[in-house]
């Protein structure tokens, strides 16, 4: 990377970063997910019990929390019917939830926002035929199509060690990707649209520029802003989508330490034993979400000001 | 015009802040105003000076972020405005105070018709309703000009041309006959044709009241057209006030003069002398410095001018000016070039129909093509050669015409255009906005494909558009945009933006790249330093500039300039129009210059083609634009330019403001629609002929040409004075 385009990358965040602190609930925001960040990062290291399935603990021990005396004491969030430390649990459960949405989003970032700038620059019945494709995928609700599309590659009987089966293990980032690819190409694409009106764009034109050239070199720069507001938001759907495809029971698989999961395990008779044991991870995602919300309304004002 | 001494508006020391980043700038200090019922008070100033924040300032309505500085006096009769609430205010804006806006189509509510709209402000002013408020609203529009008002009282506001609109927000600003009405540059969007009209109409209903005008503007030909009296405004100073004609006359302020002898004037040309510029840029409303904003750009500056601000000193003659220097000023220490005077060369006295003009074989029809192009009277290879040109685009079908199985007629933006053009000469295209003129740039360019007709560079036929032609045609070809706003990448810095014409087109070495697109950034009058700057460090002449040195990176023999400097302040305008004449001497590349503003064309401009509706109209030497015979259509733009000299008078031929639509071309003579010159039914049915005046003038009119002569050559009169 060559020195002025660090320069230029350094005073965009500095921008970003002044724009967050002028309003504190994006400050908030951006600074729990880095708080939910680390604890994804340095779990293993964080959490006082390695094992998320260690069950020999003392089973339905009250949350020791206390927050007056900010004591922690030996199980912060209790332990749930299995004798399992719920404290542990959660903060391991961050690194799988944003593995799965962080790489999904990224994924779908990248290549949505290909296909948008190609349809976008390219407009006519190529625009015309890959826009009616996506208008159709984004016409099934969300939710059911991933159940769908989880149903039938899980039930697909894969040689082990196929890619097929690796495809299969990782059955929701796929689902993220085929979710959130056709809404990113729509963002690129409209941004798109706009940008290659532009004179510079012409300019590319009459010295004969290739087309990759005049899409990567030219347009994309201007279109990153946009992307960046839209892969902040589709990674807080990402996350939500994660959870609740764990509460369904078709995402991670017992017993993993998944939010979704745990919520969906302490549910119904045993809410009333071991509430604790629900209402934490279910706090974690909800906390999650809204910080990452939040923080993407931040990096929004922060690149409309820049425009 | 009542001259009472009555002051309808009195304004001291009024300074407005805008607060931008927890930081309160000064965008306007120390202003000062006095306005007498009936008088046209003129503001001008490049963008940014704080006009427009005077206007909102003025009728005390500023947004939240702004606010006027305490001390300040703004009494509007006998009120005290700064001392008003926002209710009471109201009030004073139903009735007594109003303002027209540039954009009228963003000023009126889309969903509301027309006649609602108008309707409503009586309502508020004067609390009539019903029929009483549509007959004074008929009247109103009667008097601004608006045809067939009950129609127009029926439509909503995008059912309306540009300049009808204009007429509309007038008519709604002056229904209420109020005292005081602000225009902030109510004219700068629309054509020069139509800005004439709408100058006339303001003039005329004026007089008839004891409206105070203050105009806001950038355009000292309107101003010397209008105003009684002129405000300079710099950098939210004021720099000068006086009368127009003083103003114009004898300038004491350095900018004044500066800015009045950088608008090029209708028939100077860049074969006389360059044109004066102002360096530099205005200062950042940050870092305002503490002695002479001026000082910067100013010719004159001496040390006092950095050290200490000049006062607004008021002079004998009841003149204001912001000048340490003011009285060398007044003895003539700098001087304006003489403006070009008389403007329309002197015309022999009309001869009688029965004389025949040298050289002019006015009854025979020619075709430009077939007149063997020696209207250049210039020397050197044709160039290009654009031979029966079209660009039809397609309509959509609408339901009626895909259930009656009809095609709707395409949009003939450009239909059967002729033209030559010699290496190294300026073919200057000029026309309203919807001639289609722009469509001929880019068909020329290949952005556009073209229906049909040929193109050929330098005996060569050229490929339609951009993506079949060999690297060859396209370094030949280059374009300089309109908009300097959009013409640069933002992400790429000038350096890159100049080296990749030069790598791609010419093969350089990267190294040599890098050379070479300093070399060109000196030749467009940029430091080094610049190089690695990004366009939004780059002020708008300092893109153009850029722009300029990436059209000429390829070493092109013709470069096509649409509009630009259009977007440019009067001040930069005539410095990047100086560096395209420089330039063209240097590489000898030949300019298609498009314009809509016609004393830059013709400044420029070797030779001039006017477009109307997809055609040419008339083709011919610069000079020759200027003078009679010219085609109706050149006739009524050059008596529309609103000449910044106030003395300058002249019978204005005022065309309707409707350009018919493309779809749907008059039969005939596609201006017989608006021909003030229309000579009966053979101008509603036939084409017009070419017909060829002297040096290869060529005119499409079915009016013979000496007839023209004479019809035309009383029509501008001279100027009083000579």
């Amino acid at each position: 990377m060559k020195l002025e385009t660090i320069s230029r990358l350094y005073v965009a965040i500095k921008r970003t970063a002044r724009s967050q602190l002028r309003h504190p609930q994006s400050a908030a925001g951006t600074l729990l997910v880095a708080f939910f960040l680390i604890l994804a990062l340095f779990g293993p290291q964080l959490a006082p019990h390695r094992n998320p399935n260690d069950q020999s603990h003392d089973v339905r021990v009250p949350p020791t929390l206390d927050l007056g005396a900010l004591q922690l004491g030996e199980h912060p969030f209790g332990t749930d019917r299995l004798g399992r430390d719920v404290y542990s649990r959660v903060i391991l459960g961050a690194g799988s939830i944003f593995r799965i949405a962080g790489l999904g989003t990224l994924i779908s970032v990248i290549l949505g926002s290909a296909l948008g700038l190609f349809m976008g620059y390219q407009g006519g019945w190529v625009d015309e035929v890959i826009g009616r494709v996506i208008d159709a995928l984004l016409a099934i609700p969300a939710l059911l199509l991933a159940l769908v599309l989880i149903g039938i590659i899980r039930n697909l009987d894969f040689a082990a060690g196929s890619w097929q089966a690796a495809l299969a293990d990782n059955v929701i980032l796929l689902v993220i990707s085929v979710l959130y690819i056709p809404i990113v190409a729509r963002v690129a694409r409209s941004t798109t649209l706009d940008i290659k009106t532009r004179e510079f764009v012409e300019a590319a034109q009459i010295r004969g520029e290739s087309q990759f050239y005049i899409i990567f070199r030219e347009i994309l720069p201007s279109v990153i802003p946009s992307l960046v507001v839209e892969a902040s938001l589709r990674f807080s759907y990402a996350i939500f989508l994660v959870a609740s495809l764990g509460f369904l029971g078709f995402g991670a698989r017992p017993p993993s330490p998944d939010w979704g999961l745990m919520v969906n395990e302490n549910r119904g008779g045993f809410y009333q034993l071991t509430p604790w044991a629900l209402e934490f991870p279910a706090l974690a995602i909800a906390i999650l979400v809204i910080a990452v919300n939040l923080m993407s309304d931040g990096i929004r004002r922060a690149v409309q000001k820049g425009t | 015009m009542s001259a009472t001494d009555r002051n309808l508006l009195e304004v001291d020391n009024l300074t407005i802040s805008y607060r931008v980043e927890d930081q309160w700038i000064p965008a306007v200090r120390d202003f000062r105003l006095r306005l007498q019922p009936g008088q046209i008070v003129g503001l001008v100033g490049e963008s940014g000076s704080g006009k427009s924040t005077v206007a909102l300032a003025l009728m005390h309505y500023l947004s939240s972020n702004g606010r006027v500085e305490s001390g300040g006096r703004l009494q509007f009769d006998d009120e005290d405005l700064l001392r008003k609430s926002n209710a009471e205010m109201r009030q004073l804006w139903a009735k007594r105070i109003k303002f027209v806006p540039q954009n009228a189509a963003a000023a009126l509510n889309p969903s509301i018709k027309i006649g609602r709209q108008v309707m409503e402000v009586l309502k508020a002013a004067e609390g009539i309703d019903g029929h009483e408020a549509y007959s004074r609203m008929m009247q109103m529009f009667h008097d601004v000009n608006l045809v067939d008002p009950e129609r127009v009282a029926e439509r909503y506001p995008h059912e309306l041309s540009g300049g009808m609109q204009q007429r509309v927000t007038i008519a709604m600003a002056l229904i209420s006959n109020p005292e005081l009405l602000i225009m902030d540059e109510p004219t700068t969007g629309l054509d020069v044709t139509t800005e004439a009209v709408i100058l006339d109409l303001v003039r005329g209903l004026i007089s008839e009241r004891d409206t105070g005008v203050v105009y806001i503007t950038h355009n000292l030909g309107v101003v010397a057209q209008l105003c009684e009296r002129v405000l300079v405004l710099y950098a939210g100073e004021i720099m000068e006030e006086a009368s127009v004609l003083d103003l114009f006359q004898h300038p004491r302020h350095p900018y004044t003069l500066g800015l009045i002898s950088s608008v090029p004037k209708p028939g100077q040309n860049k074969s006389a002398a360059q044109l004066q510029s102002i360096a530099g840029n205005p200062p950042a409303l940050t870092r305002i410095p503490g002695g002479c904003v001026f000082a910067e750009r100013c010719p004159l500056v001496i040390d006092l001018c950095r050290e200490r601000k000049p006062p607004l000193e008021t002079l004998g003659d009841g003149r204001l000016v912001r000048c340490h220097r003011w009285e060398e000023m007044e003895e003539g220490v700098l001087s304006s070039p003489p403006i070009p005077r008389p403007l329309v060369p002197p015309v022999n006295p009309p001869r009688l129909s029965g004389g025949v003009p040298q050289g002019g074989k006015g009854r025979k029809t020619l075709h430009p093509i077939t007149s063997g192009g020696n209207w250049s009277g210039g020397n050197g290879q044709t160039l290009m050669q654009v031979s029966d040109l079209m660009k039809h685009f397609p309509v959509e079908r609408n339901l009626r015409e895909i259930l009656g199985r009809t095609e709707p007629s395409p949009i003939r933006a450009v239909d059967g255009v002729d033209l030559q053009l010699r290496a190294g000469q300026t073919l200057g295209l000029v026309g309203e906005s919807g001639s289609g003129k722009t469509t001929l740039a880019r068909l020329i360019i290949g952005l556009e494909e073209r229906s049909g007709g040929g193109l050929q560079l330098l005996g060569m036929d050229v490929r339609n558009s951009v993506r079949e032609r060999s690297q060859d045609v396209l370094s030949k070809l280059q374009m300089v945009f309109q908009n300097p706003q959009n013409s640069l990448n933002p992400y790429l810095s000038v350096r890159q933006t100049i080296r990749r014409p030069l790598m791609k087109l010419r093969g350089f070495s990267a190294a040599a790249a890098d050379a070479e697109a300093l070399a060109l950034l000196e030749r467009v009058n940029l430091r080094a330093e610049y190089a690695e700057r990004y366009p939004d460090e780059l002020s708008g002449g300092e893109k153009q500039r850029v722009a300029i040195a990436r059209a000429f990176a390829s070493d092109p023999d013709l470069i096509i300039c649409d509009e630009p400097v259009s977007a440019l302040d009067v001040s930069v305008q005539s410095a990047v129009l100086n560096l395209l004449a420089a330039l063209q001497d240097d590489h000898g590349s030949a300019y298609l210059f498009i314009s809509h503003n016609l004393s830059v064309v013709g400044y420029l401009a070797d030779t001039i083609a006017v477009m109307y509706l997809g055609q040419l109209f008339e083709v011919g030497e610069a000079r020759e634009l200027f003078q009679a015979p010219y085609h109706p259509y050149t006739e009524a733009l050059v008596s529309a330019i609103p000449v910044p000299d106030p003395l300058h008078s002249s019978e204005r031929i005022l065309l309707s403001d409707d350009l018919p639509s493309a779809q749907n071309l008059p039969s005939g003579c596609r201006f017989h629609t608006r021909c003030p010159r229309k000579i009966g039914e053979i101008c509603e049915t036939d084409e017009p002929p070419w017909r060829q005046g002297d040096a290869g003038h060529l005119i499409r009119c079915h009016i013979p040409l000496e007839e023209l002569t004479i019809a035309q050559s009383g029509l501008i009169p001279l100027d009083a004075v000579d």
